[in-house]
């Protein structure tokens, strides 16, 4: 019975159907089908079949943003149930991203979302221009394991030392891994400001969020 | 006998007239239903003010159409860009073309090493020098943005190093507000003061709403500044095609032309009869990579497009061609910067920026400068059509010469074989086979160094007079001060 269900979420993402999504996330619900599982075993399995086809190049972006887009709007109804259910969610991790301070590029920053969450992240996406304040002020309210970091121009970069001293001062540093991106960064800026690693585009900044979180590089 | 179906000499045209006029109503109708994001408080109190419709809370300004169709008249619609020799003077009208290079590239391909790399001053200073001497790429652009000085004070000392080493016209943008301000402070020191700069405008500052349908503050600002000074602002929609603007081509120039008019409403409000060139940089989003695509066929047809919507308000245009997306200069490099700078020049743009660039716009190479130079020289060669008349018809010569005849060292040939032939530099290889191979077989990026390596050393750009140049350097020196950074 909960089986039915718990498939036809993942074939709602699977055939990016975001409404159908939604509505078999309620039905999954009104049957008494366990979130955890209806997330685990319907919506991620279907973004995971979503990701495999992307990285076989037989799709492209906008089937894998529109799965996740379908997997988003599912898991605002299921996740409000799980806080009742005793058992936790099992995601490889929690992961605030945004475009720095002046910046207002965004759909690398979304692309690397995407992919997070294709990967099993749970992804906490604070949108573009987010000022050095707003980004420690999240970090105390969301507690994400990372904080990813996009930055497009040369001189929007340099604000990203001012998060990571900010983290600093509030003793927040060793409690996050910072990582960040975007066409002017690279590994040597990464490590001259001090942060965790840098990605050059979305499947690394999966790869480098893994390798810093101690997690398998390849997901069985 | 005669059934033609167009009277003038033909151009590229990818729309209709009726196309064109789609566009239009569907800007004008997105403009007054949807409107545009304007992030800049004077901005809005002045739409407010002239009888746009200003909803401070979300900041969203509509434009009545009649508003919309007063600024485009009074637009100028030709804007003619001075050079401070005066040699190199620049009409942006009608068909004419203006070929710059890319701007605001962040890296730079190093010949010598074959690696990107981020750019330094003397790299910057070596395009400049280099872009003076190519006769085809009639203007400059501060296409580095140099990794040696201070981030905060790239965008002026890009301009600073443009304006010692070269008079020709710049096209140029600022990354501040501030900016503008010491950027235009060193036009003036070359132009001769504040009223002779606006005079005599040396050069175009671009300015790029944020597809889409929104305005920065910095931009909304730029161009704000640029009109009071009435200096030529370039206004740049660059919507990504199926991340920041509709995936039809049709879509995407609705919102485009929107932007576009939105920026043109400002400019003109500002101060009436301030310069205004149509431009943009759109790109196709590609589905696989997730890069902006400027090598994509369809950036280009979108600039070919737009560019009429443009002509169809007599404006002045421009767009970003003869980029490439490869890595290196190849093959895909070569044919990519090739299609567009053609078809660019048959669309009859009049700012076209984007050669030397690749890497989408991220790099800058001197040797694909060169390249695109005689890419250049022949879409302008195309445009300039095939001349009839009694003397090119040339039948009195072929009666002279007559059947089986040899027409090499007849007088007609020496009279015009310089007029009808474009003669290409000899980076383009067009020698028999074994020639070219004792020579040592050089590939087109061989000859290609070689070539910027001698114009290196032999062009000696027209130096600026010793009193501009002193101001300059202590503008420039003033303007390290002001940031606390020492010279
Ligand atoms: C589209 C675009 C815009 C759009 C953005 C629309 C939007 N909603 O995002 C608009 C029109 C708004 C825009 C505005 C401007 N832009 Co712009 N823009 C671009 C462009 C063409 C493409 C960027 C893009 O979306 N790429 C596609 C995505 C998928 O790639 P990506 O962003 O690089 O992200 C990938 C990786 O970098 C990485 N990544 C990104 N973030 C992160 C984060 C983490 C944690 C990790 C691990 C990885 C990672 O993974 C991503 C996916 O693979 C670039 C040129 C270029 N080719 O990069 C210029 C570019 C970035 N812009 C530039 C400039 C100058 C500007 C303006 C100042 C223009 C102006 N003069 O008005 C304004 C500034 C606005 C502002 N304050 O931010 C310059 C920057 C130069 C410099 N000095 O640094 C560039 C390089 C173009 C150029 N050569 O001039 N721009």
């Amino acid at each position: 019975m909960g089986n039915d269900f718990i498939q036809s979420l993942t074939e709602a993402v699977v055939n990016y159907e975001v409404e159908d999504a939604v509505s078999a996330a309620k039905r999954a619900l009104e049957a008494g089908v366990d979130p955890v599982a209806a997330i685990e075993e319907g919506l991620a399995k279907g973004v995971r079949i979503v990701g495999d086809k992307f990285g076989a190049e037989e799709i492209f972006l906008p089937e894998l943003m529109v799965a996740v887009e379908a997997m988003k709007q599912a898991m605002t109804i299921l996740k409000p149930a799980i806080n009742k259910s005793s058992r936790v969610e099992k995601s490889l991790g929690r992961v605030m991203i945004g475009t720095i301070e002046g910046d207002i590029h965004d759909i690398g920053k979304s692309m690397v979302g995407a992919m997070l969450t294709v990967a099993g992240f749970e992804v906490v996406d604070l949108g573009t221009d987010v000022s050095v304040e707003r980004f420690i002020a999240k970090v105390k309210e969301v507690e994400p394991d990372i904080v990813g970091m996009s930055a497009l121009m040369t001189t929007t970069m340099l604000r990203m030392k001012d998060v990571i001293e900010g983290l600093r001062k509030e003793g927040l540093r060793e409690k996050v891994k910072v990582v960040i991106g975007g066409v002017p960064t690279s590994s040597e800026w990464a490590k001259e400001i001090g942060a965790d690693g840098h990605g050059w585009n979305a499947m690394e900044a999966v790869k480098v969020a893994k390798r810093l979180l101690h997690q398998p590089e390849e997901r069985s | 006998m005669p059934r033609f179906s167009h009277s003038k000499r033909p151009r590229l045209r990818l729309l209709s007239e009726e196309d064109i006029e789609k566009i239009h109503v569907g800007s004008m109708k997105l403009l007054e239903e949807i409107g545009v994001q304007m992030h800049n408080d004077r901005a809005l109190k002045l739409l407010n003010d002239k009888g746009a419709e200003v909803d401070f809370k979300t900041r969203t300004v509509r434009v009545p159409q009649h508003l919309v169709k007063e600024c485009l008249l009074k637009a100028p619609s030709t804007i003619r860009l001075y050079s401070r020799d005066g040699k190199h003077d620049r009409l942006l009208e009608r068909e004419r073309v203006t070929y710059n290079p890319g701007s605001s590239a962040l890296f730079f391909l190093d010949s010598e090493t074959g690696e990107l790399r981020r750019p330094l001053s003397r790299d910057l200073a070596r395009l400049v020098r280099l872009t003076d001497a190519l006769e085809y790429i009639q203007a400059q652009s501060t296409s580095l943005v140099v990794s040696d000085v201070p981030e905060e004070v790239a965008d002026r000392y890009r301009l600073f190093i443009v304006l010692k080493n070269s008079p020709k016209a710049v096209i140029t943008g600022a990354f501040s507000i501030d900016g503008l301000h010491d950027m235009k402070k060193m036009l003036e020191i070359v132009a001769g003061g504040e009223k002779e700069l606006a005079r005599k405008p040396m050069a175009i500052f671009d300015t790029c709403p944020s597809a889409p349908l929104k305005w920065s503050e910095i931009n909304s600002q730029n161009l704000i500044d640029c009109a009071k000074s009435r200096i030529p602002a370039e206004i740049i929609p660059m919507p990504q095609l199926g991340a920041t603007g509709p995936v039809t081509l049709a879509g995407s120039l609705v919102q485009h032309n929107a932007e576009f008019l939105s920026g043109l409403v400002l400019a003109q409000l500002v101060n009436p009869g301030t310069p205004v060139i149509y431009g943009g940089s759109p790109t196709t989003f590609d589905m696989r990579h997730g890069t902006a695509r400027l090598g994509a066929i369809e950036t280009m047809m979108l600039g070919c497009s737009y560019s009429q919507v443009g002509k169809y308000y007599g404006l002045p245009t421009h767009m970003y061609l003869g980029l490439s997306d490869a890595k290196i200069v190849d093959t895909q490099c070569g044919l990519e910067s090739g299609i567009a700078i053609v078809l660019g020049a048959l669309a009859g743009i009049n700012v076209i920026s984007g050669p030397g660039m690749l890497n989408f716009e991220n790099c800058q190479s001197l040797e694909k400068l060169v390249i695109d130079n005689t890419t250049c020289g022949m879409a302008l060669r195309l445009i300039d059509g095939v001349r009839v008349d009694d003397e090119t018809l040339a039948i009195d010569l072929m009666r002279k010469v007559g059947p089986g005849g040899v027409y090499l060292s007849e007088k007609h040939t020496l009279e015009w074989f310089r007029k009808e032939q474009f003669m290409p530099s000899a980076l383009i290889d067009r020698k028999e086979w074994r020639t070219w191979k004792n020579e040592g077989s050089k590939s087109t990026l061989q000859r290609a160094k070689e070539h910027v390596a001698k114009i290196l050393k032999e062009h000696q750009p027209e130096p600026l007079p010793d009193d501009i140049r002193r101001d300059l350097d202590a503008a420039a020196e003033s303007i390290l001060k002001s940031h606390k950074i020492s010279a």
